[in-house]
């Protein structure tokens, strides 16, 4: 059953279930982020409407930055910014940014140990119709690489506006990843969000499986194991927000308690929260594990719902997961 | 900025000429490093440490102090051994370039050593955080100068022209970019690897405001910089002319001396050179 200590939203499994795109709680987090310090600037490049960044440029033109169509750019720009005092946030899509700019972003903001966000939107294969060239499923790979830099995936569009406000207080380099599609509401205001700390959001009775997800997988994630709870197979639903620096002690503690786990993200197996949460289990409690994402392939066009399905991340096959580690386990 | 009277001029003049001595003394102490770029870069860097900057070597944290960010890391050696001449650090510790568990890494890292601004090496990369800083110090109605020094080869990068755009676009007139235009990179001469001419046109075109000196005068950088903080509403660039290795007849204009240090016998034979060199410069303001 969902985890009552947390107020999550009790219409959750309701077909009329509230939805809101990740990105737009980062639009309100800044401009809360904004307010409460003046040294919150925001920098874009040529993407100011589909990051959201509209309402903020609005109010604090002074503090707002158009780089143009120029990522490396707009990365350096804000690493400037960043070591002299400010707290640089810059939004693009996350194939470019941190995709295209990479290096800069390594050198100059996280070597360099520059306070700078790097909101990446438009992230994993729900971004649809675009296709592959837009489909970022390699960034938490990239960014989780980098010593300094700290990486959350937020769940839902509350979720990111407690990130956004979290990586604005939190000094040094973050790495946001924002969705595109209208995803529902998992979370409300009064869900706890701490840097770091893993929140368990589903817990049976005698859980069998540990589901470890992140991002839009959260609610796949969810519907799974209300499915499976019918169908007497037990689990629990970890939502890791912050892949970077991992929750480490809620990881070991609810893996040990199930005795398998299934890892679920929108991003390539290698590297992202899966790659993350196997070095761990296998340094320190080696078990049956399985990875729902995406196999080592590109995306394509099409509508979210049909890629999610299509590259073996839908419901189905997070329960297929979880029935391949459960059965491991004897 | 006071302007440079002749009395500060010999001054400056042969202590760059030490520093070049001091730079090939470093270089064959690491075993590895670039040669040329730094001795062409000799005088600038005397003249900004010496003479152009605000700062204190003592406080290099020092909120109010002008910014100095070198974007073509690779040529550090000349950095390193002015700020130590200016009281950054001791002489003794040039001795650790490029060594295990020393403030002088190969290429500059901030976090290693208090004065450096930025961390650089990866070309193309140090004027967007010049536009950053300047931009910080608007938002902050701070008044001290932000200086870049970039190579010409450098100009390649997709990542630098982004910055110069940008600098033209929000008219920042508080930061100045001086570019080594010493010809040569790695593998070859500018020119023939990727023509960058005409150069001065370009920053014109993207609304800089442009300046070409002789990059070993002082006097004319000197006042070129003091044309290029009077100028508002727009970014100066200095085209600083210089000779790669200057100061060493075997090193001068030769790309093969872009990214390599003299062993024992070429190191003796640059250091009598410039000892000569040191000579004459005294013997002509006599």
């Amino acid at each position: 059953m969902l985890n009552p200590d947390l107020k999550l939203n009790s219409k959750l499994f309701d077909a009329d279930v509230e939805q809101k795109p990740i990105r737009d709680g980062y639009g309100d987090g800044l401009l809360i982020a904004g307010a409460e310090n003046p040294n919150v600037v925001v920098l874009t490049a040529d993407v100011a409407e589909s990051t959201r960044v509209e309402a903020f440029a609005k109010k604090f033109p002074e503090r707002f930055f158009e780089c143009g169509v120029a990522e490396q750019g707009m990365a350096t720009i804000a690493a400037g910014l960043g070591i002299s005092g400010k707290i640089p946030f810059i939004s693009s899509y996350a194939t470019f940014s941190p995709g295209r700019n990479w290096e800069q972003i390594r050198t100059t903001i996280a070597y360099n140990d520059s306070n700078v966000k790097i909101a990446g939107h438009h992230a994993g294969i729900s971004v649809g119709p675009d296709g592959a060239t837009h489909q970022a499923t390699e960034d938490i790979a990239m960014m989780r690489a980098l010593p300094n830099m700290k990486v959350f995936v937020p769940c839902d569009a509350i979720e990111a506006k407690k990130a956004t406000l979290a990586a604005a207080k939190i000094w040094g380099p973050v790495y946001l990843r924002f969705a595109r599609e209208k995803t529902p509401i998992i979370t409300t205001e009064e869900t706890p969000f701490v840097p770091g700390k893993a929140i368990v959001l589903w817990e049976s009775k005698r859980p069998q499986v540990l589901i470890i997800a992140c991002g839009i997988m959260v609610y796949q994630s969810l519907r799974a194991a209300a499915e499976l709870e019918k169908e007497k197979v037990g689990v629990m639903v970890l939502n890791v927000h912050t892949i970077k620096p991992l929750d480490e002690k809620a990881i070991l503690e609810y893996a040990e308690r199930a005795g398998a786990a299934v890892t679920v993200e929108e991003h390539q197996i290698a590297g992202g929260l899966g790659g993350a949460v196997a070095e761990l289990l296998a340094a320190r409690l080696p078990l049956p594990m399985e990875f729902v994402g995406m196999q080592d392939t590109f995306g394509e066009s099409g509508t979210p719902a049909a890629l999610i399905e299509k590259y073996g991340m839908g419901v189905g096959a997070v329960k297929d997961a979880v029935r391949c580690a459960k059965k491991r386990k004897s | 900025m006071e302007p440079l009277h002749e009395k500060k001029l010999q001054y400056l003049e042969s202590l760059a000429n030490r520093i070049r001595e001091t730079i090939v003394e470093m270089l064959l102490h690491a075993g590895s490093g670039h040669s040329a770029g730094p001795l062409g870069m000799a005088d600038i860097f005397t003249a900004l440490y010496f003479h152009v900057l605000n700062h204190n070597p003592k406080a290099p944290d020092w909120a109010k102090r002008d910014r100095l960010v070198l974007s073509n890391g690779h040529i550090c050696p000349v950095q390193y051994v002015t700020m130590a001449y200016a009281g950054y650090f001791p002489l003794e510790e040039l001795k650790t370039l490029r060594k295990l568990n020393s403030r002088l890494q190969g290429h500059p890292h901030r976090k290693s050593l208090p004065g450096v601004e930025t961390t650089s090496g990866p070309l193309g990369s140090g004027l967007g955080q010049v536009v950053g800083m300047a931009l910080a110090a608007r938002l902050d109605n701070a008044k001290h100068h932000i200086y870049c020094i970039a190579s010409d080869a450098e100009h390649q990068e997709g990542n630098h022209w982004e910055a110069v755009m940008c600098a033209g676009k929000y008219r920042l007139s508080n930061l100045t970019l001086i570019v080594d235009r010493n010809n040569i990179q790695i593998s070859g001469y500018t020119e023939d690897v990727m023509p960058l001419e005409p150069l001065r046109e370009k920053y014109e075109a993207f609304r800089w405001h442009v300046l070409e000196i002789d990059g070993h005068n002082m006097t004319e950088f000197v006042d070129a910089v003091a044309e290029a903080k009077a100028i508002y509403e727009k970014p100066t660039v200095i085209i600083a002319h210089t000779i790669p290795g200057k100061g060493v007849s075997f090193m001068e204009q030769k790309y093969e001396w872009h990214g390599r240090a003299p062993n024992r016998d070429e190191a003796k034979k640059a250091l009598s050179e410039l000892r000569t060199l040191g000579r004459r410069i005294q013997s002509e303001h006599e």
